[in-house]
């Protein structure tokens, strides 16, 4: 381990390389801020860039970057107007907003940083003691036992949709599938489902199909419903940003918060399915659980363990949910199916051989992101109300450079004005499943996932002629089985959580 | 029928007609060697394609229901509610993306991305040309130099008749 440190440490600190943490971490926080654009809008924006890199290693430690700078940046709207910038950082507003309206916004966005920085250490710590275990076990893993752990991941994704939506989300999932059978594949090298058009004799473009799925959408929706981008509204006294300082008492106080959230968030991170949003949530509850009868009394009115601990435990599930990505080459949420997508289209398949093929890959990405959490906390603490400025863009210009840069992305990753129109059209279809409530994450894991396992399938069924692999290996078979119960057991519990209800309501 | 339920039955119809392909017109033209295979091009389709008829045919009768009726929030979007957003706009920039994209490489980069990003303001509401286009043509100007000069990724500055 210690060698691997050494390598990453050569590379990370190399002065391109930790230009490329600043930039990112310095873009995530300024886009991030703006409310409506989520990490995955972000790093999907980012990915044509970090693309033309060349570099995978300085490619995953921009959009890293970005994701903690979105991260980050989705705190600063949520203390500053009540309006999150991303899922994961909703939680922070509970208690970060009334913060800011009583003019404590100084002490709120310093606790939201402080917080932050520490759950992001602690989860790289964490990270880099787990990896290599689980890299280690990986590499005992069959292409059986890879089919049966994908199937897993896609239904512990779908499983986490919410209640009354597995069948949504598992029929996305299936989409994103099959979308990914279009073109040729890796094992059957002929053109499949293309309908003869040579544009999709190479599949659908991965950067198209993520910018349609989550860019374009969040802007029309910015357009259709401006509420959306102005919800709240900082008045007078939470617009100003003065006392930064948090008292010794009010340190100790959080500390604890702080520890507690900065594991829990880590380990809710590694589940796939369950990100930054859950974390933060769950956080946020079990603290309220854990305070004192006073100190639950404040929460929701400007708490500071309410602010710390959904701080913290996003920001530690973020660093969390790249662990099966590099371990396994799973990724465990919309975010970092999108960076998985970004690796493979640089030639490096994430798994547990990344460690021994590209450690410089694997541990320079762990040690940048202590240094992009260094960065975070001490570049970004004394320029917040600078940067906050952002907030202030008028939409009439911003929307229209957030969709051009929705184009470019796309037009840059194909050199193809085609590709803008299957964006376009991706985009319209996939605006329409937002409005009838589909997740749309479980659709591009899918996509990204379809190909790897159907090579691990029919690699699978070649060995063993056929089915057998499932009945003649254990683990195949245990894998499975989760994946079945991680489908079936949400839609139980919410059938039966809904004949309790209707039982209450006919007075049973 | 509820929009998530019209979705359901375009899937359903995706399905079978991928399907089709993959049961009955995938597998003529296949090597004799491979149909040895216990594998084949159509497999995984096959099984894709009875999943998603299964799962499209759940969502589509209803039979799985949301635990908890939530009360829709004031940035939720409401497809009901159509006629209470600014849906014309956003029907206008997806119209301008796509035309956009059709005039890229005739027009040549600058002078269809200025074009965008101005009428994208107008169609949004902005009324303040002055500062409009030259916000539009500066920006225009700083990209096209960033990705062609810094990234050295080739865009056409000019129209076909220039170049």
């Amino acid at each position: 381990m210690l060698e691997g440190l050494m390598i990453g440490l050569q590379t990370a600190i190399n002065p391109f390389n930790l230009g490329m943490v600043v930039f990112g971490c310095v873009i995530g926080t300024f886009i991030g801020m703006l409310p409506g654009l989520g990490p995955m809008s972000i790093i999907a924006i980012m990915i044509p860039i970090a693309i033309t890199l060349g570099d995978p290693t300085a490619a995953l430690i921009l959009l890293s970057g970005v994701y903690y700078g979105a991260i980050f940046g989705g705190s600063t709207s949520s203390i500053l107007l009540n309006a999150p910038g991303v899922a994961g950082t909703v939680a922070t507003a509970f208690d970060g907003y009334p913060m800011a309206q009583k003019g404590q916004a100084g002490k709120a966005l310093t606790i939201a940083a402080v917080s932050s920085f520490a759950g992001g250490t602690i989860g790289a710590i964490l990270l880099m003691i787990f990896a290599p275990a689980l890299s280690s076990v990986a590499l005992l893993f069959h292409s059986a036992e890879y089919f049966a752990l994908m199937v897993v991941g896609l239904s512990a994704i779908a499983a986490f949709a919410g209640s009354g939506q597995v069948g949504k989300a598992v029929m996305m999932t299936l989409l994103g599938l099959i979308m990914a059978t279009v073109g040729e594949g890796a094992l059957f090298p002929a053109p499949r489902f293309t309908g003869g058009i040579m544009e999709l004799q190479s599949g659908f473009g991965f950067i198209t199909l993520a910018m349609a799925m989550f860019a374009l959408p969040e802007a029309m929706f910015l357009v259709m419903n401006p509420a959306r981008s102005s919800q709240g509204g900082a008045d007078d006294k939470s617009g100003k940003i003065e006392n930064m300082r948090i008292t010794r008492s009010e340190a100790r106080a959080i500390a604890p918060v702080v520890g507690r959230q900065s594991i829990q968030g880590f380990f809710i991170g590694v589940l796939p399915g369950a990100g930054a949003t859950i974390a933060s949530f769950l956080g946020y509850a079990v603290e309220r659980n854990l305070a004192t009868k006073e100190e639950q009394a404040d929460f929701g009115k400007g708490s500071i363990k309410g602010l710390a601990a959904p701080e913290t435990a996003n920001n530690a599930a973020c660093t969390g949910s790249f662990v099966p990505l590099l371990t396994l080459g799973i990724p465990g949420s919309g975010t970092t199916a999108i960076l998985l997508g970004a690796l493979l289209a640089l030639n490096v398949t994430p798994g547990p051989r990344l460690m021994v093929d590209d450690p410089q890959v694997f541990w320079a990405v762990i040690i940048s992101m202590y240094i992009g959490n260094l960065v975070l906390l001490f570049l970004n603490l004394p320029l917040i109300p600078y940067i906050a400025k952002v907030l202030s863009i008028p939409r009439n210009y911003l929307i229209p450079f957030i969709l051009f840069f929705t184009l470019m992305g796309a037009y840059i990753g194909q050199n193809n004005a085609t590709e803008l129109l299957i964006l376009v059209a991706f985009g319209v279809i996939a605006t329409i499943l937002r409005f009838a409530d589909y997740p749309l994450a479980p659709l591009l894991i899918g996509f990204i996932l379809g190909t790897m396992l159907e090579d691990n399938f029919s690699r699978s069924m070649q060995l063993y002629q056929g089915l057998g692999f499932i009945l003649e290996r254990p683990m195949t078979m245990g894998l499975l089985a989760l994946a079945a119960i991680l489908v079936v057991l949400p839609t139980y519990r919410a059938a039966r959580s809904r004949n309790r209800a209707k039982g209450v309501a006919d007075g049973d | 029928m509820a929009l998530d339920r019209w979705i359901a039955l375009v899937f359903v119809g995706v399905c079978i007609v991928y399907g089709y392909a993959a049961f009955f017109t995938m597998d003529q033209g296949l090597p004799p060697f491979m149909q040895r295979n216990p594998v084949w091009p159509s497999t995984f389709p096959k099984i894709l394609s009875v999943a998603g008829v299964i799962c499209g045919m759940i969502v589509l009768l209803g039979l799985e229901k949301s635990a908890v009726e939530k009360e829709p929030s004031a940035t939720d979007i409401n497809y009901r509610r159509l006629g209470d957003y600014n849906t014309w706009s956003a029907v206008g920039l997806l119209a301008l993306m796509v035309v956009y994209a059709l005039a890229l490489r005739p027009i040549g980069f600058i002078a269809s991305t200025i074009l965008f990003l101005s009428l994208g303001g107008v169609i949004l509401g902005e009324r303040k040309f002055h500062i409009l286009i030259p916000v539009a043509a500066v920006a225009t100007f700083i990209i096209w130099y960033l990705v062609q000069e810094v990234l050295g990724i080739f865009l056409r500055p000019w129209p076909f008749f220039l170049a």
